[in-house]
Order: C-alpha cells, then structure tokens, then sequence
C-alpha cells in the first residue's frame, strides 16, 4: 500500500514537473504568464511587491521579486542569476562600466528612526544627527540621557537602557543611514559609510523587516527602517533636525521636498544622494531606490519584460507608492529614465526598448 | 548499625538522583508538549482554505501557502527519487561488496561525516556548482542540495538494514544457481524492504524541514511555479522569510507554515517507527 | 578493479555467463554510486578551499585571532563566529548532557513498563521537529519567556557599577548566546538520550542484577557499573550531540542576535559561523567578504570533521547520530 501510494506521489510529481518545464518559461518572452526574477534592496520591497501583485492582474506578467537585501542584489546582478537587482546603495559609474551594468531610480522614499518607548506616541521625541551617532555608537545608553532630555523637554523619556537595532544583512537602507552619519557627525568617520559596516553596538535583524520585528519586540531599542515599515507596523518614529535646522516629520510630502532641488540630468549613472538636503521641510535621511540591469542583455526578451514592467510602474503604480509613503519620480525625471533605456541591447547590439507604452 | 550514617547518605543520594531522573524526563516532556501547543495555538489561528489555495501574498494582502506547499514537496520527491536511487546502491555497495574492505570504512567513515555535516556547507557547495555556473537559481539546484543531505541517510540505514540478513540466506539463493546480482536484488532486498522504506522515510523527514541548503540554492518564489529551472518557493524558506518580518499576517503565515511542516515530519516518523516494529510478512 | 575478495557472497558454480556479466555491471554500479558519495564530500572539502583560499593567503593566521568582522574596512576575523560557535554548543552540551543522561536512565531502570514505549517515542519526537520550528519557538515563545523571568531578574539584581553589572548586560529581550544554547541543548538532547539509552540496554542484567543483589541502590548502580561499562560509548554519543550543536543553523540564526563581537556577558549577543554565512552569503558583495565566508565554512567543516574522527575512534560504528 505505501510502496504504491509513493509511487503515486512520484509519477505525480514528475508529471507535474513534466507540466512545469512546458511551460512558458521567463525565456520564450510571450508576455501571457511570463516570469522575471529580480532581487534585493528590502527599502522597496513593499512597492515591489504591490507593483508585481497588480501587474500579474493586469496584464499577466509575473515578477518574483526576492528582498535579499541590496547588497544581494548587486551581488547577484553581477553574478547574472537573476534579470535585475534591486538597491538603495546606487554604484558609481566606474563601478557600473567595469560589469557593464545600467542604473536607474524608481522611487524615492526616507529612512525613519523607529524606537520602543513605551508611553511615546510616534512624533513625540526629536533627534537630531549627531545625537543619533553617539547613540549608535553607544556613547549615550539611557533614554534620560541629559542629552536626550535637553531637546525632548516635556516628552516622557524612559528610564530604559537603549538597546541599538542595526542591520545584520548587506544593505542600502545601511549605506543611506551610515552616509547621513558621516555627513553629520564627525565621530562616526571611524565607522564609516557602506552596505555592511562595523557596528560598535547593538544587535543585528535581517532585512528592513527583521529591524522592525526586532524593535517591536524590545522595549527601549531604536532601529532605523524604511518608513513604509515603520507605517504599516505603527511604529514610534522620531523628528529629525534637517539641514536647515528645523525638526521635521517622515512624510511623503517632506521626502518629496528633499528630492525637489535634485538635478538629476548632470548625474552620471543616476547617481545621486538626497542627503541631509537644504529646505525647510526637508527630510534628512532621504534616498531613492535604483535598478541595476545589465547593458547588454543575454535574452532581449527578458530584458524587455523587466523594461516593461518599470514602464507600467511609472505610468500606473503612484498611487500604490503614494499608499505606502514613498514618493513617485518627477515625470521629467521618469522621461529621463525612458531615454536611458534606450543604450540597453540585446545580444544583437540593438536597442530592445522601443519606446514608452 | 555503624552503617547507618553512611546508609543515610546512600539513600538519600539515591533519592536525589531519581528526583533528577524524574524531572528531566519531565523537562523533555515539557518542551515537547510546549513547542507543540505553541505550534497548534499560533498555527491553527491561520489555518483556513486559503492557506491550501493561494500563493503567499505581498504584505496586507490575501494569500496562502500552494505555492511553498506545491514547491517543497516538488523538491523533496526529486530529492529522494535521486537519493534512494544512490543511497541504496552505495549501502548496497558497503553491506555486500566491501564490508571488510580498507576502501569500504574509508567510505563509511566518510558517509557518516557528509551525515553529520553542516547543511548549509551543502548548500555553499551547490551554489558554486550548479547555481553561479547556470547563472540561475532553480528548483533542481535546491533539489540536488536536499538529495546530498539524503543520501547519508539511506545509505547508512541501507548498510545497517541488510548487514542483519543472514549470510545462509545468501548462499542458499546462491546454491539455487542466481547470480549474485540477483540474490541481491530479489531476495536480500525484499527481506530487507520494510527497513529500507523505513530509511527513506527518515531520510525524507529530515530533508523537508531543511531550510539552510535551500537559502542560496532554489531561492523563493513570490508566485506559484511549476518550472524546475526557475527559482521554486518552498515552505521552510517561506518561513523564515515570513517570521522574520514585522507584519502580523506574514508571520500567521508563518506559524501556519512551520505547524504544517511540524506535522508532517512527526507523521512520517511515526509512520516509520511503526513500519519497523511490523512483524515481518512471509 | 575486483572486489570479490572481500565481497560477502560468492557466486556459485551453476552461474550463467550472462549472470556472471550482468553481476560485473551491478557490482560496478554499486562501487560508483559509493564513490560518487566520496566524491560528493571531496568536492564540497575541494569547494570549500579553493573558495576560502583568497581570506586565508590576505590575512593569514590572523584570520583565526581576529574578532573584527568590517566589510568597510575589508577586515575580516573568525574568531567572533568561531567562540560563539564553540561557546554556544559547549554550553548546550553541558546543559543537555545530565538531562540525557537522567532521560535515559528513567527509561531504562526507572519508567513503568506501560508508559516506555510512548515516552520513548515522545523523546524522540522532539529530534524529529524541524530546526526552523525550532527557530521559531525560540524566538517568539522561549525568548520572551528568558528575559521576564531570567534576564531582567539578572540584570535588575545586580548593583550598579559593580562586575555582576558588566556580566549581565545585555539587550533585554532574551536573544543572545545563552538562549541559544538553551534551544541547543533542547534540540541535541533526544539524539544523545536516545543513544544513551541503547548503550544502557547493552550492559548485560546479570551484572546489575549482581549489583542490586548486594544491595547497591539504583544511583550506585549506575555510577559504579553500567556507565562505566559504557563510558567509552558515552564519549562517543556526547561528541556526536556536539557535532549536530556545532552545525546547527536556524535555531540559531533567530535566536543568537547576530552581533559579530567577542562577548562580554553572559547574556551577549553573539554569532556563530553558520548563522553568519546564512545571514551574509546571499548579498556578500566584495570579493574578500565572499571569500571569508567560504574560509568561515571550511573552519566549520574542520572543526566538525575533528569532532566526529573522534567520536568514530571511541564509539566505532553503534551510535546513530
């Protein structure tokens, strides 16, 4: 009886894989059940994932977006196993041109210092740069840190130790968060600013989301996350003092206002920081999130499905990134992006985008 | 008595060391029982049709577990198909060609060490040698990674199996005039089937709660897929990918996950356990 | 290349031809599906190396003294990952060890004769969950619970500024190296009193009966005769739970904390070599952060390597793992 009921579940299987192989694979670029892979940054992994939900509905096209972490995505964009990579922390184009990679931006969104302070509404504390550093850095260990207390006047600060909440994997959500340290604080220079650093204190959580889970579960710890996951999990997050001095609050409106004086057409590659940026409202620790294909694609249809999958993004996925906080590219910026496309080519050397939809 | 202070503290030792025996079976016992209710309590909650009928979802949105259901199952079936074809050759190998051999205990040394070793080393291995190559994560790179954490497992319960086989059974099928090849194949194989199917049955539980191979090797799929070569999703991936995260319907998802494939593995083992005490049939 | 010398069974005189063919090519494919095995495990040791080799010729014997762990700075030490690994699975074994042995002995002398088959069988059913069930439990239930009722106790106990202080700091949610070892030792425990119990079984009743006879009590009986009958399988069956510890990696991964330092607590976060390669491997970028890992995972496979030879020596082939 078992020796038929496995061979049962044998057949059955090979069946199916049988099925499977026949298939439309990613490879035959019929658009009708076609499957990309990308993988990567976990800052974007929500809107990724909402995008794909919807274009699987709408028009078929299925794009298994694994949230690996950025540095993953580089790794494994360079190493060609998956169609595109995903990242936060964007590769200067000495990097880009030495493995023939191409960079793009598609949305822009801030990373929010979240804490556990229980009897602390989100909003309620301030914080500024270099006060943040020295927490990190774990020079300050209390909440009631004077420090602390002198710009918090009237908020209740704990009398908790803080337990730091720092990222275990490569990330961009990192190298964003680590580069505004170094803008700001010169005591962090011997940290330093990159996907994956040396942290002097603090426990480690994988992904955006194992940061989140991490400070949830902790009372009187802080982490750093992507606001799309500080909003979905109600989170206390903290103001940040910007650049021009004023403590502001993570809104779309305020990342669309560090991204507003961004001139994105001198920018090699895309390249570009958004910084500790000057403006009233601005938001401090802001950043965009990039794609990163190859210049010359392997399978032109591969390549054309990721490219078609972005422009349905842009032209129909605002109001999902409006839903989860981040903020859409400026249309003239998006146009830009359009125009890049066009130096990515199949195996034949031709141009495989042949213009928006 | 003169003996009785040190009566005393002999009895008394005595006692202390039952207490201790008592209380730590009672520890094992309590773990058990807690990991378990844990499992039921959390996992239950999120257990409805859905679960059996969606893919998993982006978060916030429906979905369920088919397509890291269909994956790991797809995975471990292949896994074992190739794992049993090799476990049991090399078990046969070791039993009747090779048991007193220096090569042989060179072999079962080695078996017993690929047994014992790191699974995720296996899963490093793999991606060298199938993933980075083929430039692709796929569903036959996390299979292969799943059978060579199998085949240890059979081959060293194959060995065990037909090593209690008595030598007369051999030669009598032998003096009947069978090749050797046939002795072995129609008659100590069958005498032996029900430990065999008993191996392969461990083999199989052990290898679908396996998470670390699998990480760098079949990846995770957000969809459902069929398609070997592609990047599979598979339960224990899902899992760790879902409890890890900070939103409340991923991780329902993922105590779900984890009761499923709990159950399953106690199921087969039991199943197997009991398969062994069978009287043999005649 | 014939083998027949030390093959069990030989063929007898009324073989055909065709049986005496057909019995070269099945004993052939036998002896590869066996090298096959040996040359999966060279090539994973081959893989390993040629891997790791760029972490080894850069740092060195510094590789191993070094617990600085800065993909910024391109340093990479081992010596984090490998105390933690050997922290966290000597630590388990010690608390699992006397709970084996007490689980044993229960079911060998002490558990009526009705409730041994299912409390064995329960026993064993705790080797059988997963390690990501493990994982899991760990840190949402057994967590939780360490830190209300051992940590915080700890650390609220201890007088400011005093070395108890500094001993039990630490992040307050129960993750670290010491739960890990806790959900360790819970995971290695039913293999070694599993095996513990088997080499009870083998020591022959009449010396216990003999022993009982004089009038030893069921502790003496145990102290002075079936353990030392089994010590050497003992051994054995203790380096084997210690070879599982030291691989083990989603148990831990969740519940460790996964802080690269040396620890300088008892409740510290710490990582071992498996949780580091499963957190890092996927998005390791440079060349020299891929390469330590692979160095990381050879370390691993030597240690496990050593540890098992040594089982193997005192035990031979009776214990299962």
């Amino acid at each position: 009886m078992i020796r038929k009921l496995t061979l049962a579940l044998a057949a059955a299987t090979l069946m199916l894989t049988a099925c499977g192989q026949h298939s439309e694979g990613a490879k035959t670029g019929s658009q009708q059940g076609v499957q990309l892979s990308g993988a990567g940054s976990t800052f974007a992994g929500p809107i990724y994932a909402k995008w794909a939900e919807a274009q699987k509905a709408a028009t078929g096209l299925a794009l298994n977006y694994q949230a690996i972490g950025s540095g993953g995505g580089i790794k494994q964009i360079e190493a060609s196993t998956v169609a595109f990579g995903a990242t936060d922390k964007p590769l200067k184009s000495d990097d880009l041109d030495k493995n023939g990679l191409v960079q793009f931006p598609t949305v822009i969104g801030g990373v929010v210092p979240v804490a556990n302070l229980p009897g602390v509404a989100p909003g309620q504390i301030k914080l500024t740069g270099p006060l943040l550093a020295d927490i990190y850095l774990g020079k300050i260990k209390k909440w009631n840190d004077p420090a602390l207390a002198a710009i918090n006047a009237g908020a209740p600060l704990p009398n908790l130790p803080i337990t730091v909440v720092h990222r275990s994997d490569g990330s961009g959500t990192t190298f964003l968060f680590t580069s505004y340290l170094t803008a700001v604080a010169p005591q962090w220079a011997s940290v330093g600013a990159s996907d994956s650093v040396a942290w002097p204190a603090g426990q480690g959580g994988k992904g955006n989301d194992g940061v989140a889970a991490y400070v949830k579960q902790t009372p009187g710890s802080i982490g750093y996350v992507e606001y799309a996951y500080a909003k979905q999990n109600n989170m206390t997050y903290a103001l940040m003092q910007n650049a021009d001095g004023q403590f502001v609050s993570p809104t779309a409106a305020n990342f669309a206002a560090a991204a507003a004086n961004a001139d994105w057409s001198k920018a090699p590659g895309f390249y570009l920081l958004l910084l500790n940026q000057h403006g009233a409202t601005a938001w401090p620790i802001t950043g965009a999130t990039f794609i990163l294909m190859h210049k010359q694609q392997k399978d032109a249809a591969t390549g054309q499905a990721v490219l078609r999958f972005f422009d349905w993004a842009y032209a129909n996925g605002d109001a999902a990134a409006d839903a989860l906080a981040y903020v859409p590219l400026p249309d003239a910026l998006k146009q830009q992006v359009r125009t890049s496309w066009g130096q990515i080519t199949g195996p034949d050397e031709k141009p495989i985008y042949a213009g928006a939809h | 008595m003169i003996a009785a202070p040190r009566r005393f503290g002999r009895t008394l030792g005595n006692a202390v060391f039952l207490v201790f025996c008592w209380a730590a079976t009672g520890v094992a016992l309590i773990a058990l029982a807690a990991i378990l209710w844990s499992l039921l309590r959390q996992g239950i909650g999120g257990l409805d049709l859905k679960v059996f009928t969606m893919s998993t979802p982006a978060p916030g949105s429906e979905g369920g577990l088919l397509n890291a259901i269909l994956g790991s199952i797809m995975m471990c079936t292949l896994a074992m198909i190739g794992a049993v074809i090799m476990g049991v050759l090399a078990g046969t190998w070791l039993s009747e060609y090779a048991r007193n051999s220096r090569y042989g205990s060179v072999v079962r040394f080695l078996n017993d060490v690929l047994l014992s070793a790191p699974s995720i080393l296996v899963g490093l291995f793999v991606y060298e040698i199938i993933v980075a190559p083929t430039k692709g994560f796929s569903g036959y790179a996390g299979a292969v990674a799943l059978a060579l954490l199998a085949v240890p497992v059979i081959t060293r319960t194959t060995e065990d199996v037909l090593r209690l086989q008595p030598v007369a059974l051999r030669e009598a099928s032998v003096a009947l005039g069978a090749p050797v090849w046939r002795t072995i194949l129609a008659v100590i194989w069958k005498a032996a089937q029900g430990g065999m199917l008993t191996g392969a049955l461990l083999a199989f539980a052990r290898i679908s709660g396996e998470t670390a191979p699998l990480l760098f090797t079949s990846l995770n799929n957000q969809f459902l897929n069929l398609n070997m070569s592609q990047p599979m999703a598979n339960l224990p991936v899902v899992i760790f990918q879902f409890a890890l995260s900070a939103y409340d319907d991923w991780r329902r998802l993922a105590w779900t996950g984890a009761m499923l494939i709990a159950v399953s593995v106690l199921a087969v083992t039991i199943i197997a356990r009991l398969l062994a005490r069978e009287p043999r049939r005649s | 290349m014939s083998e027949a010398s030390s093959a069990i069974i030989e063929a007898g005189p009324a073989r055909t031809a065709r049986g005496a063919a057909l019995d070269r090519i099945f004993e052939a494919l036998c002896f590869s599906a066996a090298t096959l095995l040996l040359a999966a495990l060279g090539g994973i040791i081959v893989a390993l190396a040629i891997g790791g080799w760029p972490a080894f010729a850069k740092f060195g014997f510094h590789f191993f003294t070094t617990a600085t762990w800065d993909p910024v700075a391109e340093v990479y030490g081992a010596l984090g990952a490998i105390v933690g690994t050997l922290v966290s699975s000597t630590l388990a074994l010690l608390f699992a060890l006397p709970l084996a042995l007490g689980v044993a002995v229960f079911l060998v002398e002490l558990c009526p004769n009705v409730l041994r088959r299912p409390i064995g069988t329960a026993v064993e059913l705790l080797a059988g969950i997963p390690s990501i069930v493990y994982g899991m439990w760990g840190l949402f239930v057994f967590a939780p619970w360490f830190s209300k009722y051992i940590q915080m106790p700890a650390m609220m106990a201890a007088p400011v500024g005093s070395i108890w202080e500094t001993l039990t700091a630490g992040v307050p949610n129960g993750a670290g190296i010491l739960s890990a070892s806790a959900i360790l030792a819970i995971m290695i425990l039913p293999f070694m009193a599993a095996t513990l119990r088997e080499l009870l079984l083998t020591v022959p009743s009449q010396v216990r009966e003999s022993a009982y006879g004089l009038g030893s009590t069921t502790f003496e009986v145990m102290r002075k005769v079936s353990l030392p009958y089994v010590r050497t399988g003992a051994i054995g069956a203790v380096m084997l739970g210690l070879g599982r510890a030291l691989g083990e990696t989603m148990a831990v991964t969740f519940i460790i904390g996964n802080a690269h330092g040396l620890p300088t607590s008892i409740f510290a976060s710490g990582s071992t070599i498996a949780s580091t390669i499963a957190n890092e491997f996927a998005e390791a970028t440079g060349e020299m952060h891929t390469a330590s890992l692979i160095a990381l995972g050879l370390v691993l496979f030597v240690i496990t390597f050593a540890v098992l030879a040594l089982a193997r020596l005192l035990i031979g082939r009776q214990a299962h793992a």
